[in-house]
């Protein structure tokens, strides 16, 4: 577990952010903005595993939260100028809590797997409600012409038109996210939730409000996931229904599994090596989609825990409690079914195999 | 004094089955009371009511003065209850003293008898286990946790179901000594446990369930007059 960093952990993390912050000034413009794509579909990937790992729900509209955002953006923008950011990036993350509020309110009073069906519905909605109406320019998208504008009194202080000033903000935005996720999970409101996680009933018989938690980890993240949608829009210049798709919750989903669910960081090496990965079999194989598959199913077969395990061949073990996701599987009362535990297991229990004996239990209670 | 808890004519529901036939019950404060009876007799089904996880309960149940009867589970808690339920539920990704620690708050009366070192004073084995996870407990530690975590709530009842399920005598032992320790704080109890003899020893009151319904509702002293109840209802 990623929670408390030993020392050679802290050193390597602060080689890879000096290796990330160097990067524009040697590096081609073409990979800057590669990585600046990277980066925010690892900001994506962060944002769904604070709700997926840390609270045991899988999410599959983070995708409508993301693309949103990205609207909001377009909806913004004048056609001859930029939007100003100061005023265009709030006005987008809080339209993305208030309807995340909205769907967290609904779909948080379903357990497990209907808990993924009613959020899948939900994305889906978002993503008709763009795609069937004239409202974002249908399903031909929204063109954003020119990047938002960070100014004070006139004068522009950053200039996201430059790529290395883009990333640059990018990647301060996701170590600032990174920070930010890292804090919530250590804090008391953290530990509340990672209880709730693993035994929701037994967090309700201590008094804490489950349900009102969930929804504010449930909002967090989508905001987070909001402010990537809204870099990423600006970066393309583009938004499309597509940004809203099922089909990016779902790679987002499979970011986070393939990363690591139990670490902070793990989902942003989940997304950085399935891009990477997309990056380099698309230009060396004509069905690269195969083996980019079965990639995937080795690489789950052979990290189980998420590639985050890696670095614990590379690095001594860290102190700290483990995720016990096994200890859900105990007898705890009678209708476990209620108990939400179970529900990150049908779908680890999915993707990892060696886990499937003792997943085999949740699904059967789910 | 007043009655802490008072159940009248309490029906529960699991769907169209019903579990409990009107129970009544009442538990002062401080007072501690063994239910028992055999499996499948509602004892853990009363709990749930109490603690307000019965969906479809029907009857009074007022716990501190006010009608619980359609209160969540956490609202209940807040004020005042906390629940051990049968197989523990410790936080397995949180370590021991994270798992006391998020537990803590003053009391309804804004008592805080309860802290983490008076918690490791009272189970000195977490003591040396304190920053391992849950998950890496024994199920005796866990146990102990799990009271020590509804302690750390500052309540003035505990339900404890299957105090000793599947523990060892020696830890087993640990725990009723620990009833005790609770007992003296004036924290009212109920507990269900199948070991009725121990029970006998440190209970105000037994009472035994059987078939959704209270049969026997007295002190332990009135029980070992009645050996024909406890062949009855428990088989022995």
């Amino acid at each position: 577990m990623n929670r408390s960093l030993t020392q050679p952990t802290n050193l390597a993390l602060g080689l890879v952010l000096i290796l990330l912050i160097a990067l524009p000034f040697f590096a081609p413009n073409y990979y800057v903005q590669f990585a600046s794509k990277a980066m925010l579909m690892g900001m994506l990937a962060l944002s769904l595993n604070l709700v997926v790992g840390f609270g045991g729900l899988v999410s599959l509209c983070h995708a409508a939260f993301f693309g949103l955002a990205g609207y909001m953006l377009g909806f913004q923008s004048p056609e001859s100028a930029g939007a100003s950011l100061w005023l265009s990036l709030p006005v987008a993350l809080l339209v993305v809590a208030a309807v995340a509020a909205v769907i967290g309110t609904l779909s948080l009073r379903t357990r497990g797997i209907y808990f993924i069906m009613v959020t899948l519905a939900f994305g889906e909605m978002l993503f008709y409600f763009f795609h069937d109406t004239k409202i974002g320019g249908g399903s031909d998208g929204l063109y954003i012409y020119f990047k938002p504008e960070i100014a004070l009194f006139g004068q522009t202080l950053i200039d996201l038109d430059n790529s290395r000033s883009f990333y640059l903000l990018v990647l301060a935005s996701l170590v600032m996210t990174a920070g930010l996720i890292r804090g919530l999970v250590n804090s008391p409101f953290g530990h509340a939730l990672q209880a709730a996680r693993d035994n929701e009933r037994r967090a309700l018989s201590l008094g804490f409000p489950v349900f009102r938690l969930r929804l504010m980890a449930f909002i967090l993240s989508a905001m987070i996931a909001g402010l990537a949608g809204y870099f990423s829009a600006a970066q393309f210049g583009f938004v499309a229904p597509q940004m809203l798709g099922w089909h990016l919750s779902a790679t987002v989903l499979v970011m986070v599994v393939l990363g690591g669910m139990s670490s902070i960081l793990g989902p942003i090496v989940g997304a950085f090596a399935l891009i990477g990965l997309e990056e380099v079999l698309k230009s060396a194989f004509e069905h690269w989609k195969l083996i980019k598959g079965l990639i995937i199913i080795a690489l789950v077969f052979a990290l189980p825990g998420g590639l985050q395990q890696l670095t614990r061949l590379v690095l001594p073990k860290s102190e700290g409690p483990h995720t016990g996701k096994d200890s859900d599987n105990q007898p705890v009362e009678a209708d476990h079914a209620a108990n939400l535990g179970s529900l990150s297991d049908p779908m680890t229990g999915l993707i990892q195999p060696p886990m499937t004996s003792a997943n085999a239990k949740g699904l059967q209670h789910v | 004094m007043s009655a802490l808890l008072s159940i009248s004519d309490l029906r529960s529901f699991y769907g169209p089955s019903q579990a409990l036939h009107g129970v009544n019950l009442e538990v002062k404060r401080g007072e501690q009371i063994a239910l028992i009876g055999r499996n499948g007799m509602g004892k853990t089904t009363l709990l749930k009511s109490i603690m307000g996880f019965m969906a479809d309960r029907r009857g009074e149940i007022c716990f501190a003065g006010a009608s619980t009867l359609k209160s969540q589970p956490e609202d209940i808690a807040r004020a005042g209850m906390a629940y051990v339920p049968e197989g523990r539920g410790v936080f397995g990704s949180l370590s021991v003293v994270e798992n006391l620690v998020m537990s803590a708050r003053p009391g309804v009366s804004g008592q805080q008898r309860w802290t983490l070192d008076r918690v490791f004073e009272v189970f000195p084995r977490l003591t040396k286990r304190r920053m391992n996870g849950g998950h890496q407990l024994s199920g005796g530690e866990q146990q102990m946790l799990s009271i020590g975590r509804a302690l750390m709530t500052n309540p003035d009842l505990i339900l404890l179901d299957e105090a000793t399920e599947g523990l060892a005598p020696l830890i087993a032992q640990e725990i009723w000594k620990t009833l005790g320790i609770i007992r003296g704080e004036g924290i009212a109890t109920i507990v269900v446990d199948k070991d009725h003899r121990s029970l006998s020893k440190v209970a105000d009151r037994m009472v035994i369930m059987t078939k959704g319904e209270i049969a026997f509702d007295g002190t332990p002293a009135t029980l070992a007059t009645r050996p024909d109840l406890l062949e009855k209802h428990l088989g022995v």
